[in-house]
């Protein structure tokens, strides 16, 4: 493996998708539709990135009393609900993951 | 505006930035040195597993990047894998794009090499408030180097550690950036079309989790966004919820 490659490479592919759109887009006036649309990415990525890891294990689906994740991420979300603080869902959240391994 | 005034005016925007980005760093922090520990193992040097959170900076795909190193995969796969795990940086860049229109090319390169999820959600969030770019950028600016300062120390420390650890993933300190994701993305579930959206790109995003290299990530968002318009169609907001 030549490390100096893979850095080179990687380096290109993130800049890549970083910032040729944002110049481009930032040259432009985007239709009001798109501009609609785009409100959605965040929720949408977030989804599409959390709930695999919380509901697969090892490709499977597993939604078992046992899944650790599964059940300190309800309570994450439950917390997140009722108090809109990051830093709180975060501690408690990880507090209440470690507690339920420490059960199973 | 005298200069010091404009200075004192750019560091406070710049502080801020770096303020509403603080809990962020507390979940990804564990990431970092999960990272660094796992860049030890899976062969790469030290100082390869260092650069690469000082060239690349993406959590997600130096994670995918490590593994792959470990399973002894050419360095020209690895950069392409990279190029489609971050295509959601695509869309995080066309979301900002029109809310930074104006902006000199010198301050949106680096903008965009530093753009990482988390940030792209502080500032989603953080230019509701702040309406002109000198703001903005500043703004951004603070979020984008409290994260990459960050990230760089936990690499760092990661690395330390190692050397020393037998498998760090076995921690469950990865269940920091769920938590971390969850308590960005509640917050945000503001109405039925984006809890729509969430359900949509959530459920997808299970179903299709088998497509290599994540691509099923990307088609899982973009479903989830054609849910949330379409949803908004069916359900339109009231006049004062708009935004």
């Amino acid at each position: 493996m030549n490390e100096a490659w893979l850095l080179a490479g990687m380096a290109l592919a993130t800049m890549a998708t970083r910032i040729p759109v944002l110049i481009a887009l930032s040259r432009r006036t985007l239709p009001a539709g798109v501009e609609r649309a785009l409100r959605y990415v965040p929720p949408a990525v977030l989804a599409a990135i959390i709930l695999p890891i919380v509901v697969l294990r090892e490709g499977e689906l597993h939604l078992a009393a046992d899944n650790a994740t599964l059940w300190a991420s309800a309570a994450a979300v439950l917390i997140a609900w009722r108090t809109k603080n990051l830093l709180l869902t975060i501690v408690l959240g990880m507090l209440v993951f470690l507690l339920l391994r420490a059960v199973f | 505006m005298s200069p010091t005034r404009t200075s004192s005016a750019h560091r406070a925007h710049f502080w801020a930035g770096v303020k509403d980005t603080f809990p962020l760093l507390v979940g990804a922090l564990p990431f970092g040195l999960i990272y660094g520990a796992l860049g030890i193992a899976s062969g790469l040097s030290p100082a390869a597993t260092a650069a690469m959170s000082l060239v690349v900076f993406a959590g997600s795909a130096q994670f995918i990047a490590v593994s792959l190193v470990a399973a002894n995969t050419p360095a020209l796969v690895i950069a392409l894998t990279t190029l489609v795990v971050n295509a959601r940086h695509m869309l995080y860049s066309a979301t900002l794009a029109p809310q930074l229109k104006g902006l000199s090319t010198r301050w949106l390169v680096p903008l965009g090499f530093w753009l990482t999820d988390e940030s792209f959600v502080v500032a989603a969030k953080g230019f509701e408030e702040r309406a002109t770019l000198e703001e903005r950028k500043w703004y951004l600016l603070g979020s984008e180097l409290a994260m990459y300062t960050n990230w760089l120390l936990a690499t760092g420390l990661g690395i330390l550690a190692g050397q020393a650890i037998e498998d760090p993933a076995s921690w469950g300190l990865d269940f920091a950036l769920v938590v971390t994701f969850i308590g960005m993305l509640v917050p945000m579930v503001k109405g039925k079309p984006e809890l729509l959206a969430v359900l949509v790109a959530g459920v997808t995003a299970v179903l299709v989790h088998g497509l290599p290299h994540r691509a099923g990530l990307l088609l899982a968002a973009v479903l989830g966004i054609l849910a949330g318009v379409l949803a908004e169609r069916a359900w339109p907001r009231p006049k004062a919820e708009q935004k």
